[in-house]
């Protein structure tokens, strides 16, 4: 799950991390208010958005003085912002965080990711700040410096410093990036975070060591014991049909094409859109019912699927283990029952309670081209749409 | 032979008195899965399908002698499955559980580190030596007792490889799921190690997906030790960028993890890799040909 910043920067200051002060505003009078409230003689106005490129996309502004921060708030609320994150259709600014500016010194960043091959949290830093770290990575990976936290110990005193000596923080502000650095870690960890990134951190003229900007993703698998992080979400930033799906444990994701998908296991979900592809078409989702489905389940994917107003065809390919065909079978069949169906539907069964799926697909009346192997099935499917 | 379990393994259930534990317990049962308890806390002293519930792992392996568990727990509380079946100094977990927490995982990592017990998963179909034993939720009735091995990322597909496999003939030695979670216990290298070690075994199919570099990885051990054939898939070839694909594992990040350069990486090692998962099996049985496997490998 993704937060916008002003939500991330809020939790980073609960765990002593230092970062500029600043309000959310939902309206240009908001802003203005926000503003006078924080009584800088810099204003930076920034789109809240949960896609990063916004500055390059015209999402933030400096503002000297209010009567600047009423015209740079009216100008973004409302924009909808096309960055290199946001896919061509872009984003609309429906938030504003209004921040106090500062004198910048030297940008600087900080990340903190889960290492696979390691199995283990890894802090990452680099002097590179303001720029993509992929980009630091790929052109000067000697850059960035990497320290691998022992989950028992945690990040330790002499990480953070080896990180903060080697990407040449100033000597008079070590203690501080120090503390900033333990603070992000023990954020990551108690917040059950996937990727928490501060590009860029910033040294100020006037000592302080902030982050001027915050990134926070959290484990979706985590969320049920951070009830406080679940009131963050924002579904205005969200898929319509993904929220729908993830209403009923549904991992589904919208994709450009027109057949409908759906399938269980990641994998074979994953593979179902692959073979789609080769033979000449072109899913419209990714849609993984899960183990231990319902019919109750089926039925609701099965409407979201045909929600879809781009899907011309729909093919169904089972392969049970946990999940048991007849109760996809019947989940079929309740909702074509339910929102009816007037484009061709191709299903494929296999594995668990194979045969008693397959009778009750027979046995329903419907129009229902069966099809006896996943080759068999993406071939029938692409040649009916 | 085989590798990890066999007819002698005797396992535990942990979380057996779930609706879905239940169901799968009496699956394993009739497939010939040596299963001498259960374990749920505050269950002891019942039965399900016959087998005796106990409250803890270490009374159950202290009753019945088991060597080996599979963990159907809730994900909120299968970490500590985990941690107690490597407590009770099991040769093997095998944690079915999908949506533990990787955070969770990365400090069972830690704990493990040193200690006797394999885990295996989570977040997978577990594992089966055909007409042997079956451990986990995968359909009984699609493998066949033979000489390929089969590792996987992915539960499903490892039933369509395996199942492709049978109606060719040819029978499997055993197939290991290894899960679709960023931290797992057992990983891509550890199983074909053990296939390699595996007498019985003659060629094996590793199946990947997008997401991490574990596929790469592997692929380089094979080039340097593997003495045995080796045919791959990668799933997700036509995945989005940036998004999580059903596992938690399976996501294109930063540009790293894609399906093109893993078959690259793949395929450079060697590792002939199946266009679309419906010829994982036709794959396998060219490959057997060109290395003349293909009788001692023909089962049935």
């Amino acid at each position: 799950m993704n937060i916008h910043e002003y939500q991330g920067k809020e939790i980073l200051r609960q765990f002593g991390v230092n970062v500029p002060n600043g309000h959310v505003a939902y309206t240009v009078d908001e802003a203005v208010e926000a503003a006078e409230k924080l009584g800088s003689n810099v204003t930076v106005v920034k789109a809240q958005i949960h896609a990063g490129g916004r500055g390059k996309a015209g999402g933030v502004k400096i503002a000297k003085n209010a009567e600047e921060v009423r015209t740079y708030a009216n100008e973004i609320l409302g924009k909808t912002l096309v960055t290199h994150q946001t896919g061509p259709e872009g984003k609309e600014v429906k938030r504003l965080l209004i921040e106090e500016g500062c004198d910048i010194q030297k940008e600087y960043y900080v990340g903190i990711v889960l290492d696979r091959a390691t199995s283990r949290v890894v802090m990452m830093a680099s002097e590179e700040g303001g720029t993509e770290i992929e980009e630091v990575a790929a052109e000067t990976p000697e850059k960035i410096f990497k320290e691998v936290i022992d989950p028992v110990v945690g990040l330790a005193g002499y990480q953070a410093r080896r990180l903060a000596f080697n990407i040449n923080i100033p000597d008079e502000l070590i203690g501080q990036a120090v503390k900033f650095m333990t603070g992000l870690y023990n954020a990551f960890i108690e917040k059950d975070c996937s990727i928490a990134e501060i590009n860029p951190l910033v040294t100020t003229g006037d000592g302080q060591v902030l982050a001027l900007d915050s990134k926070l993703n959290f484990d979706d698998n985590a969320l049920f014991r951070q009830k406080d992080i679940q009131e963050l979400r924002d579904l205005d930033e969200e898929d319509e049909k993904e929220i729908e799906a993830s209403k009923y444990d549904l991992s589904y994701i919208s994709l450009d094409g027109n057949i409908g998908c759906m399938v269980n296991g990641a994998g074979l979900a994953m593979s179902t859109m692959d073979i789609i592809k080769h033979y000449g078409g072109e899913p419209a989702n990714f849609l993984d019912v899960g183990g231990g489905a319902t019919a109750e389940k089926v039925t609701e994917a099965f409407k979201i699927i045909l929600s879809d107003s781009n899907v011309r065809g729909i093919f169904v390919n089972i392969f049970g283990g946990i999940m048991k065909c007849d109760v996809i079978a019947e989940g079929v069949i309740e909702a074509t029952k339910q929102v009816g169906l007037d484009i061709p539907l191709v299903v494929r069964l296999e594995g668990t309670n194979v045969e008693l799926g397959k009778q009750i697909l027979d046995e329903s009346g419907l129009n229902i081209t069966s099809a006896d192997s996943m080759a068999d099935g993406a071939e029938k499917i692409v040649s009916m749409v | 032979m085989s590798v990890f379990i066999d007819k002698d393994t005797k396992v535990i259930v942990q979380g057996i008195t779930g609706g879905t534990a239940k169901f799968h317990t009496k699956q394993m049962l009739e497939y010939g899965t040596n299963i001498v308890a259960g374990v749920t806390p505050k269950k002891g002293g019942t039965e399900v399908e016959g087998v005796p519930v106990f409250n803890t792992v270490q009374e159950a392996v202290d009753a019945t002698g088991a060597n080996a568990s599979v963990i159907y727990v809730p994900a909120p509380f299968a970490a500590d499955a985990i941690l107690e079946a490597v407590d009770a100094e099991l040769d093997l977990a095998i944690c079915i559980t999908e949506h533990i927490p990787v955070m969770d995982m990365v400090k069972v990592k830690r704990y493990m580190e040193g200690k006797k017990t394999r885990l295996v998963g989570p977040n997978c179909p577990g594992v089966i030596t055909p007409e042997e034993s079956k451990i986990g939720i995968m359909p009984g009735y699609i493998h066949k007792k033979g000489h390929i091995g089969v590792v996987s990322r992915s539960g499903t597909l490892t039933y369509e490889a395996v199942h492709q496999l049978s109606e060719a003939g040819y029978g499997q030695s055993s197939a290991v799921g290894i899960g679709g979670d960023p931290v797992n216990g057992t990983d891509f290298i550890d199983v074909l190690s053990a296939f390699n070690e595996d007498p019985d075994t003659e060629a094996v199919i590793m199946i990947g997906e997008i997401g991490g570099t574990a596929e790469e990885e592997a692929a380089e051990w094979v080039k340097a030790n593997m003495t045995k054939p080796v045919v791959g898939f990668i799933g997700g070839a036509t995945a989005p960028p940036g998004k999580r694909m059903g596992h938690a594992g399976a996501i294109i990040s930063g540009g790293k993890g894609t399906a093109d350069e893993k078959i690259r990486v793949m395929n450079e090692c060697g590792i002939k890799v199946a266009d679309t998962p419906a010829v994982m099996g036709e794959t396998m049985i060219k490959v057997l040909q060109e290395n003349n496997l293909t009788e001692k490998c023909k089962t049935h």
